[in-house]
């Protein structure tokens, strides 16, 4: 793909708009449709292309596979770590309602860690997936 | 708040625990970890037994959504004893799994090992105390999934394919619970098991006799009920020993009680086994499992796969306790549950440390080691006469409920059949205590040393507590005869 | 008519059903059994997702006027199936990519001709 300069310069004017608009599903997700699961998807989409142009040694310098293995693990940890934090809080497990000052509040902010976890573990896991299938090549 | 809190402990502990092995990565580290949380929710499982054979049942709300609207983990006798049987063997299993892990799994992939080891343990303790038919599916393929990544860490190529095919079978499996309960969800609009009992109308509607079809032949599926039992022999051949030790003793088990649970506590006793004839289907099946499978165990060269085979037989035992759909019949079910938990744990942990000083577990391989390896072999013995149900071990007292059971219902013939059954047994057995005890050593072979300390402790812990319920049977009859009348809906 | 027409979205389900269970168990070749998998699994997300929909009924989201809710839940469910089903098919496939590098084929008959003599 080294050659290729229309995809170059395409997927790299693509790009930020793809992580952006991740961003935007992730943290839009409790207004309209949206959450972490897709966000997660669109967002390693973003480095899956980005794989696809540029090469698997260059994304791994981007998102190096120790530090995806670190994220895989941190999402997990996030989600139920906010459902403990509600069974610490003196609710029941993922009880958002204590978390914050007022129930709605709480509701509120434990929707939007939970599905950030969600959404890191799943972007995470869909770079590995594919860094793991694309890296096995003889 | 912790007593509160404990039944959504159980399975949230090890699944914190599992992205925490992958960060800590030092095998070593990992191993301590995972046995420590395994041991922690071992003595939660206690508890939880403890507070709901005093108190009755537990329910638990999660995220004080009140059920049915929210998730409810719900535990009953029933779901009592299935996670004290799934946390026990699973705290022993990593005791055994000190010295055999290192020594099957490459040192790379061991911190990966025990993270999958712990969420196959929080998908079967999820299964078994959630009380969500939806999280129950997603419960199962967090255990099935985890499985198929353990069972294709074995060293032998033929474990990759062995895991592939448990793969196609078991998300075949899953695949038709979650159809069956979409299909109730159609007829009932709730998802709570405990809320759809009350809201299936009568008489069954024809959605609803289908979702049990599919929900019967997906469980059928996981549980390895004959003749959709193709996957289990060649999985729990090529798994890494501790893997063996583990599923055996628990995947197929926390299927049976899925089972229960849709036909006794979701349809109950009268749709099932009045209104359809699951009753004359199960147990014809359950008896073919029991002779074809002892039968073809027979005839195996290697042990572990003999064991898988008769794992098969085992799983016939039980469900032929199932379909008398009494409450001796259940009794005899769901102690054998039990029962065969630790006398398979502890028959696939005594060939575990074969393996690790032979390197196989071949019949002709294992010949003179009754000498060699007196410890391990002798537990071998005593769980092998436990399969065979020789009285003063636990399995006698599955098969005298059993046999009690179908007397009750005056078939003679099915008790008849039971005791031909272990017949078969003795003949399986006998083959590997004949090449141990009674042949010598082939020639040439070199010495070998008894298993380490921390093999025959978990392998002896199993057997002794085998031998120990054969003879003070109080505690494991007790609960499960509770648990049988729950089930049968005559105490609430 | 009625039976067909009134219940169409169960009888794509159910033929896709079928279909993708023949490929599962009528191919030899691994990841055409991957293939039917997947679509034996798409056919119950859509069994779930058709049963949601209300006639007349938006998306359920409070808004003046809109008072007619398809019904979110099954949705929300087969999100969950379909991570499941992702998570299947990338294990199945890892694990035919082991299988080539260990038997040089995804043939199952070859592997099990391999297999035979050992």
């Amino acid at each position: 793909m080294r050659h290729h300069h229309v995809l170059h310069v395409i997927a790299k004017l693509l790009l930020p708009f793809v992580l952006l608009f991740a961003l935007y599903v992730q943290f839009h997700g409790d207004f309209g449709p949206g959450g972490g699961f897709q966000a997660g998807v669109i967002f390693a989409a973003g480095f899956i292309l980005y794989t696809i142009v540029f090469g698997l040694e260059n994304a791994r310098k981007v998102a190096p596979m120790p530090a995806v293995r670190v994220l895989v693990a941190a999402g997990l940890l996030l989600y139920a770590g906010t459902g403990v934090a509600g069974v610490l809080l003196g609710g029941h497990y993922l009880n958002y309602s204590v978390l914050a000052g007022t129930p709605v509040a709480g509701q509120h902010l434990g929707i939007m860690v939970i599905e950030f976890g969600v959404g890191v573990t799943v972007a995470a896991v869909m770079i590995t997936i594919f860094f793991c299938f694309a890296g096995r090549e003889k | 708040m912790i007593t509160e809190n404990l039944p959504i402990l159980l399975v949230v502990i090890p699944l914190l625990a599992a992205p925490l092995c992958v960060l800590l990565r030092q095998p070593t580290l990992v191993w301590g970890f995972a046995t420590l949380v395994s041991w922690m929710v071992f003595a939660i499982s206690i508890q939880l037994l403890i507070l709901v054979l005093q108190d009755g049942t537990i329910s638990y709300a999660i995220g004080d959504w009140a059920p049915p609207w929210g998730i409810e983990y719900r535990i009953d006798p029933a779901s009592a004893f299935m996670q004290l049987v799934v946390a026990g063997i699973g705290a022993v299993s990593m005791v055994f799994a000190a010295k055999s892990v290192p020594h099957e799994i490459p040192e790379r992939r061991i911190y990966l090992f025990y993270t999958m080891y712990l969420l196959c343990l929080t998908g079967l303790l999820g299964i078994v105390v959630t009380g969500d038919a939806f999280n129950l599916f997603v419960f199962l393929e967090i255990s099935s999934l985890s499985s198929y990544v353990l069972i294709s860490l074995g060293h032998d190529r033929r474990a990759l394919t062995a895991a592939f095919q448990y793969l196609i079978m078991g998300t075949l499996g899953a695949t038709f619970i979650l159809i069956g309960v979409g299909l109730l969800y159609m007829v009932t609009g709730t998802l709570n098991i405990a809320d759809l009992s009350g809201r299936l109308p009568e008489p069954a509607p024809r959605t609803s006799l289908v979702a049990f079809a599919f929900l019967t032949v997906g469980t059928s599926l996981k549980l390895a009920l004959f003749p959709l039992h193709l996957w289990l022999p060649n999985a729990y051949t090529f798994a890494p020993s501790m893997v063996t030790a583990f599923l055996a003793a628990t995947a197929t088990k926390v299927s049976v009680y899925i089972l229960l649970r849709f036909f006794f506590t979701v349809f109950g006793v009268d749709v099932a086994f009045f209104d359809l004839p699951v009753g004359d289907i199960l147990l014809p099946l359950a008896i073919v499992a029991v002779f074809a499978a002892s039968t073809v165990a027979i005839f195996q060269e290697n042990v572990k796969r003999l064991l898988a085979y008769s794992s098969v037989a085992q799983i016939g035992y039980m469900i032929l306790g199932i379909s008398f759909a009494t409450v001796n019949g259940l009794t005899a079910g769901i102690v054998h549950i039990f029962n065969h938990a630790l006398i398979k744990g502890g028959l696939f942990m005594a060939l575990g440390s074969v393996f690790l000083r032979l390197g196989t577990t071949q019949i002709d391989a294992m010949a003179g080691l009754g000498r060699q390896m007196p410890l391990t072999m002798a537990a071998f013995v005593a769980g092998g006469l436990s399969l065979v149900g020789i009285p003063l071990t636990s399995g006698f007292i599955s098969k005298w409920y059993l046999v009690t059971g179908a007397l009750e219902k005056g078939w003679w013939l099915v008790a008849i059949l039971v005791v031909l059954g272990s017949l078969l047994a003795v003949i399986y057995v006998w083959r590997v205590i004949e090449a141990a005890y009674f042949r010598p050593a082939p020639a040439g072979a070199a010495q070998v040393k008894e298993a380490p300390l921390a093999m025959l402790a978990a392998t002896w812990v199993l057997i002794g507590a085998n031998l120990y319920f054969g003879i003070d049977s109080t505690l494991t009859v007790g609960t499960a005869s509770r648990a049988a009348e729950v089930l049968l809906g005559l105490e609430i | 008519m009625e039976l067909v027409q009134g219940l169409y979205n169960y009888w794509i389900a159910m033929i896709l059903m079928m279909a993708g269970f023949y490929v599962v168990i009528s191919r030899g070749n691994l990841i055409k059994k991957i293939v039917g998998l997947n679509i034996f699994q798409t056919s119950v997300f859509l069994l779930y997702i058709s049963m949601g929909a209300v006639e007349g009924g938006t998306a359920p989201i409070l808004e003046e006027g809109l008072t007619r809710f398809s019904n979110p839940l099954p949705h929300v469910l087969i999100l969950t199936a379909i991570v499941v089903g992702v998570a299947t098919t990338a294990l199945g496939l890892a694990l035919i990519v082991r299988i080539n590098e260990a038997y040089g084929t995804v043939e199952e008959e070859e592997i099990h001709a391999q297999d035979e003599p050992a």
